[in-house]
């Protein structure tokens, strides 16, 4: 058993929410920053579903049986340098598509289209 | 076994090279394999026959039991004869039909596909027996589709191809249903020592299915007749002789293991029946002589299908001497149209007249053939015949149709005769160069064989037997030409008068058939089906490939959401260990975060959206201290700026608002629902992960042996040097991501001021002429 606090739990489902509601929007921006958003609640969760609360674990400074775990800490600390990669390399993206086209919206898949109006093309052959 | 597969095959190879350098009567030579086939099948027959199956089993993969096994044994033997019998007579028929362009490819095919149906007809494994089954599927749409020139050609390829290879595939689920429940894939052991039960039965039924479509059973049969479109070699052989008695191959096979299965019988007498009355319907209407075959072939596939599927020994002989009887003298009078159409130019029975007179010897052949196909003695078409009355005498059910059947086969073969041969008024005679021997000598030899097995009963009776012995001991019954003034005798007599009757009077009765209702069409139904699923396709592509990314999204996280939400939902832990503690620091914290990350969303201008995730991030590295993790802290506030740094020289170049687009709840309840059900499992998750912790921490082991790493910070340890190949990584990640930054941002600059430069010489350029 590894009691949690209510209240980071909430948070954590709150930046899941909002993470995804940004990523399913059509702004390249708005998406870039729900994945930022996203990252947060990731880091978040892993360190509080990892271990304990606690002192810092530095040695030295209170025993050990005090200290918060430190493994959970060292994965979140990686996951957060690879977030910022990741944000940055969408910002990237994001502005490319930006200079390029002129805008920075998602727009639909042409050939997605392309095939739904073939098939609206053949329903008409068959009705007439 | 295995040996004569493999030289099928590798002799293959070398068709059409032989054939582009001797030209079509290099398949003279080709024909040898074949042949030398039959006569080890013939020095093997006195052995198989009384009762030594010859076995063969080569190990391929040993650890894993995989083998090929095979075993000769006398109906093996049956329809071995048959297939290099008929396989020989069509690579000398072919040699004179084919031109120069399809020699080499369909002579090639031709022998693949014999050796397939010698691996076929003898494989004792049920994979084995399935991948040489779909192996003659696909010489099958090879050979009708030849290289696809007409519409036609691809049109009944792919009819043929889709009908069996349907049926292939549920035959497979069958016979890997069948495999489980006997315990051994080893078709000589399921046989022996037949499994019973819910799940065989329904393995029996996909494996029947599969039989059909391949038999061209109704209501499969549509693609027999479609086939048509190919060289007349490859009608004779895979739509007449061979291929389509792999069905009928596979019905005679596991008849005596499981006739008392209770579906068995009707399905198969059924199907049978059904079969044989609507063939032979059909073929009389046909005046295109190939086609009149092709009837004649599904229905006399129906009356095969019957006598092997009954179950009893009288049925089986007679069974045995009609495959033997069809496989001759329809493989002679498919390559006999062959020769019209190539001397002729014309297999239309509108249109030729006088054959007879300027070919007599091709019709005589023709004469000896047909009669086999009526039944009439002394052919061994009549022996089959009788053996069949003989076999369903007290069963007035199967007699009907099963004589009802032979005058409509005595008919069609009485136009086929009069259609081919005869003169008619008001027809030009038909005028050809005379065929050369080699070219009329495979039908005739065919024909020939029919009759001497009509003429030596003895040696078809001992050909039928070893096969009808496996169904019980021994049975009175001998094929014979003269059993006295019996009932088969009788029906015999009927059949060929009534049968000639019709045959005389079918211009007449036509009239009377055209006012019959019509029968829905097998092949409608085909087409129909077809086009439905064609149709489906299309549609379901529309409605779930509309091209939006938000909605595919949409769409994973609510999957998500019914998978792993709906478990986690349904595991929910008795006692969640949740506390309240920290009411001072966390909570603060808390609500500043989520106020901030409800806000983003709802920003208009890109800076204030930028701006409030960088409070999210601060607010979370404090979250971070308050956990104890001052390291983590630190690293968020460092990366926190850096990106905001990051996004404000990049919004420098960008609109200061987001590109309106329609808002409004009723566009976004959706978007939502799905994205606060993965909040709520995310939440839930975290909670259920927590109380499913029941060990205590590795990390003891960091805290223990930091001190001889040299350092005081744990973390920086476990970064540093317990875990170094790790951070490695991540720098790895970095730099990968660095590179592809430089590379997009570098990038998007350059071609715009190529562009530029582009355009400006262009300009420069139109300007020089003026």
């Amino acid at each position: 058993m590894n009691p949690l606090d209510l209240t980071v739990v909430l948070v954590v489902a709150g930046l899941y929410t909002v993470g995804f509601l940004l990523v399913l929007d059509r702004s390249l921006m708005r998406v870039v920053l729900g994945f930022a958003v996203l990252g947060h609640g990731s880091n978040l969760l892993l360190l509080v579903v990892g271990g304990r609360p606690g002192a810092a674990p530095v040695l030295g400074t209170v025993a050990p049986g005090e200290m918060a775990d430190p493994l959970p800490q060292a994965m979140a600390l990686t996951a957060i340098v690879i977030t910022f990669g990741l944000t940055t390399f969408l910002l990237a993206l994001a502005y490319r598509s930006w200079t390029f086209t002129g805008h920075d919206t998602v727009r639909d898949d042409v050939e997605d289209r392309r095939l739904g109006s073939v098939a609206d093309r053949r329903a008409r052959e068959e009705r007439e | 076994m295995l040996i004569l597969v493999i030289a099928h095959l590798v002799v293959a190879a070398l068709v059409p090279p032989a054939a582009r350098r001797w030209g079509p009567r290099a398949l003279l030579a080709f024909a040898a394999l074949p042949t030398a086939a039959l006569a080890w099948t013939l020095t093997r027959a006195p052995g198989v026959l009384a009762g030594e199956a010859v076995r063969e089993t080569v190990k391929w993969a040993g650890t894993l039991d995989l083998s090929f096994a095979f075993r000769l044994d006398p109906l093996a033997l049956l329809v071995l004869l048959l297939v290099t019998g008929v396989g020989a007579a069509v690579l000398v028929h072919g040699a004179y039909y084919l031109d120069d362009a399809d020699a080499g490819r369909v002579g090639a095919l031709l022998l693949v596909f014999a050796g397939a149906m010698v691996g076929l007809v003898t494989a004792d494994h049920l994979i084995t027996l399935y991948v040489f089954w779909e192996l003659t599927t696909v010489c099958s749409f090879l050979l009708i589709g030849g290289v696809g020139a007409t519409r036609a050609e691809r049109k009944a390829a792919l009819q043929a191809l889709l009908v069996t290879a349907l049926g292939g595939l549920l035959m497979l689920l069958g016979l890997v249903m069948l495999g489980e429940a006997a315990g051994t894939y080893r078709l000589s052991a399921i046989l022996s020592a037949p499994p019973r039960g819910g799940l065989v039965e329904a393995a029996l039924a996909l494996v029947l299915v599969g039989a059909f479509t391949k038999s061209a059973q109704l209501p499969f049969h549509p693609w027999l007749p479609a086939a048509m479109v190919a060289p007349t070699p490859v009608s004779a052989y895979l739509h007449a002789a061979a291929m389509v008695k792999a069905g009928v191959y596979l019905v005679a096979r596991w008849t005596p293991a499981f006739a008392d299965v209770p579906f068995w019988r009707p399905a198969v007498l059924v199907v049978g029946l059904l079969t044989l009355l609507v063939g032979a319907w059909r073929a009389l209407a046909e005046t295109d002589l190939k086609r009149l075959l092709a009837f004649g072939t599904v229905s006399e596939l129906g009356l095969l299908m019957v006598l092997f599927g009954a179950g009893t020994p009288v049925a089986a002989s007679a069974g045995a001497a009609m495959l033997l009887a069809h496989g001759a003298f329809k493989a002679a009078l498919f390559l006999l149209t062959g020769v019209l159409d190539h001397q002729l130019g014309t297999r239309d029975a509108r249109e030729l007249s006088g054959v007879a007179r300027t070919f007599p010897g091709l019709a005589a052949v023709a004469v000896l053939a047909a009669a086999s196909m009526a039944g009439l003695p002394p052919l061994v078409g009549f022996l089959g015949k009788e053996a069949s009355y003989e076999a369903f005498a007290g069963d007035p059910v199967v007699l009907a149709p099963l004589v009802l059947g032979s005058v409509l086969t005595v008919a069609y073969s009485v136009r086929f005769l009069w259609g081919g041969f005869a003169t008619k008024p008001g027809v030009k005679a038909s005028a050809g160069q005379r065929p050369t021997i080699g070219f009329v000598l495979p039908p005739a030899v065919l024909a020939a064989a029919g009759l001497l097995l009509g003429l030596w009963p003895g040696l078809t009776d001992d050909l039928a037997r070893g096969y009808a012995n496996g169904y019980g001991p021994t049975q009175e019954y001998h094929l014979a030409m003269w059993h006295g003034f019996t009932a088969p005798l009788l029906f015999s007599a009927v059949a060929l008068v009534a049968g000639v009757g019709v045959g005389w009077a079918w211009d007449r009765l036509a009239a009377l058939r055209a006012r019959l209702p019509r029968a829905p069409e097998a092949q409608r139904g085909y087409e129909y089906g077809v086009r439905g699923l064609d149709a489906l396709a299309l549609q379901l592509t529309r409605r779930t490939q509309v091209g939006s990314l938000p909605l595919y999204l949409t769409v994973i996280l609510l999957v998500v959401l019914a998978g792993p939400g709906l478990l986690l939902a349904l595991h929910a832990p008795t006692s969640v260990p949740a506390t309240m503690n920290g009411l001072v620091v966390q909570v603060p914290l808390g609500v500043l975060v989520l106020a901030a990350a409800i806000a983003v969303p709802r920003a208009r201008h890109r800076l204030s959206a930028v701006l409030l995730t960088g409070v999210v991030g601060y607010g979370v590295a404090g979250l971070f201290v308050a956990h104890g993790a001052p390291d983590l802290a630190l690293t968020q506030f460092l990366v926190e700026t850096l990106v905001l740094v990051v996004f404000a020289l990049v919004l420098r170049r960008m609109p200061v608002r987001f590109t309106p687009l329609r808002r409004g709840w009723r566009l976004h309840w959706p978007r939502w629902l799905a994205a606060g059900g993965v909040g709520l499992m995310v939440g839930a998750f975290a909670l259920r992960a927590a109380a499913a912790r029941d060990q205590p921490a590795i990390s003891h082991a960091y805290l223990d042996h930091a001190e001889q790493a040299g350092a005081h910070n744990v973390v920086s340890a476990v970064l540093v040097d317990f875990r170094a190949l790790d951070t490695l990584g991540e720098i790895g990640v970095l730099a990968v991501a660095a590179v592809g930054v430089a590379s997009l941002v570098v990038g998007a600059r350059r071609p715009r001021r190529g562009q530029e430069q582009e355009r400006e010489r262009e300009r420069e350029r139109e300007e020089v002429p003026r």
